[in-house]
């Protein structure tokens, strides 16, 4: 039984690994730590980081709460866009899955949420817009790309879920939760640098798109 | 009732926990195809997520997404009925399974907790000659349902970056015609970009009136991969459209690479002299879908 192993079993396939070793880095980041990443690179993350989507980005952006009223340090910090499921067990909650949801729906607030608490690490899916690659440039923070839908490999990640903010005024999957991570999987896909593995890839396909629909 | 209300709270559960066989291999195909590093690594992740869902029963995906039901019922079994057993089994079901609740309050802003709502989950019923109940179920995660498109032809599509400064947009006519039908899809695809999960399944609509083509492009995503449209030219445009959105090179994740699409299935509505619709509706790679026959 898979059950809740941890570690090795669900480690990648040697094949793929040998080709490229992860990096592991750890949370809080330093401006150092963001910098030496670059698109591309594989890493593994090990420490706290903190869930936020829609509502709390709207939030963050528009109400720019003092950070001594957010519960949570977001300094040097990692902001997980994902609407986990969780189950609140007597006093304890209990993480079953948590996958990225679309980054690209934050883009709007992004930049002012990583200017105003010192976010060094942004992750979710698809990717985000020029206004954010700015940002991270500008401020030195990163965008890690998860694998989008693999929710139980990841909540195996998650050793613990240490707190939640904002649960019964936004709901479950849009509260702010802390969560202990170690070996999470990512793969940095905007660096400080300005460099973005999604503009490329949608330069590339823009120029496919043309030969196909004028030809 | 109570039966049939167990047998939809099980039907909630295999949909949420496992993806159909047809799926499942076309996924690890594209996985033995694809030579981008990013891309392999990525769905090498993404098979292993399948198996760990399965074996411990958890879902595949935290978005359990928006559950729609097709339903065929036989003459004389009631509607409103077979309505409310779905709720119950809905309310069950996601306590049991568990399943996030997703059912948000759009005046209001609360979720519901228990995915019932104003019109969620989504029923659509049918009255079949048949003896037989048929409950079919998809749960469609939110970010693919978002990249979902209405097109009305002709159609001046400009077609521009969404992520760089530089200028490089054009312009081309959608006529109508199935290469115009062509073009919208690849449109939106490129659009799409990988926000929804990519390697996506492909339904697409045309004709028909607005809300047909919303509801037939989104009913598409039922079909089996590897089917065969019964009419060659339909078929044919299915192939060609998904060998043009693999060539776009968008892959895995969005990562770059040679598989963006497992399968692209279409069908059509007859249609008024002033309209021409195409839609065209996007699943994630986990096509969660299955059937309950009573």
């Amino acid at each position: 039984m898979l059950g809740k192993q941890k570690g090795k079993a669900y480690m990648v396939s040697p094949e793929v690994r040998s080709q490229k070793p992860e990096i592991r880095i750890k949370t809080p980041l330093s401006k150092e730590d963001v910098l030496s990443l670059k698109v591309g690179d594989m890493v593994l993350i090990s420490g706290r980081i903190v869930t936020g989507r829609d509502k709390i980005h709207k939030f963050l952006a528009h109400e720019r709460p003092d950070k001594r009223d957010i519960p949570f340090e977001l300094e040097g910090g990692i902001i997980y866009h994902c609407g986990p499921i969780i189950r609140k067990t007597d006093e304890t909650y209990k993480l079953i899955s948590a996958g990225p949801t679309t980054s690209m729906r934050v883009e709007m607030y992004e930049a002012e949420v990583i200017r105003t608490y010192g976010v060094r690490g942004i992750m979710g899916k698809g990717g985000m817009g020029m206004e954010t690659l700015n940002a991270m440039k500008e401020f030195g923070c990163i965008y890690l790309h998860t694998v989008s839908g693999a929710a139980s490999y990841l909540a195996d990640k998650i050793m613990r879920v240490e707190g939640g903010w904002k649960i019964e005024e936004f709901g479950m999957p849009e509260a702010m939760w802390l969560l202990e991570v170690e070996d999470f999987p990512a793969i940095v896909t905007i660096d400080a640098h300005g460099n973005s593995l999604h503009r490329e890839v949608e330069m590339i396909s823009l120029e496919k798109l043309k030969t196909m629909v004028e030809g | 009732m109570l039966k049939l209300r167990d047998g939809i709270v099980e039907l909630y559960r295999k949909v949420a926990t496992s993806i159909p066989s047809d799926v499942e291999e076309a996924l690890r195909k594209v996985c033995e195809n694809e030579t981008e590093l990013l891309g392999k690594y990525t769905m090498d992740i993404i098979l292993k997520n399948i198996s760990i869902s399965r074996a411990t029963s958890r879902p595949i995906c935290q978005d359990t997404g928006f559950p729609v039901f097709f339903v065929k019922i036989p003459q004389g079994l009631s509607h409103n009925l077979i309505r409310q057993t779905i709720l119950d089994a809905t309310r069950i079901a996601t306590e049991k399974v568990p399943l996030r609740p997703n059912a948000i309050d759009t005046i209001s802003e609360r979720n519901t907790g228990d995915n019932v709502g104003e019109y969620f989950p989504l029923i659509y019923m049918e009255e079949t000659a048949e003896q037989t109940l048929v409950v079919d179920l998809m749960l469609k995660g939110g970010g693919c349902e978002n990249l979902g498109q209405t097109y009305k032809l002709p159609w001046a599509l400009v077609i521009s970056h969404q992520r760089s400064i530089e200028n490089k947009d054009f312009e081309t006519v959608a006529e109508r015609d199935f290469d115009g039908v062509r073009k919208c899809v690849l449109d939106a695809v490129f659009k799409a970009q990988g926000k929804g999960c990519p390697p996506y399944t492909i339904g697409i609509a045309i004709g028909g009136a607005k809300d047909q083509v919303s509801f037939l492009s989104k009913k598409q995503l039922m079909r089996r991969i590897n089917d065969k449209h019964p009419d060659n030219a339909v078929a044919a445009l299915e192939q060609k459209i998904l060998a043009d959105i693999n060539s776009l090179g968008i892959g895995v994740a969005g990562m770059g690479g040679k598989t963006t699409a497992i399968g692209v299935k279409m069908t059509m509505a007859h249609r008024h002299p002033a309209s021409y619709f195409v839609d065209v509706s996007f699943s994630c790679w986990a096509n969660r879908r299955g059937r309950l026959i009573w």
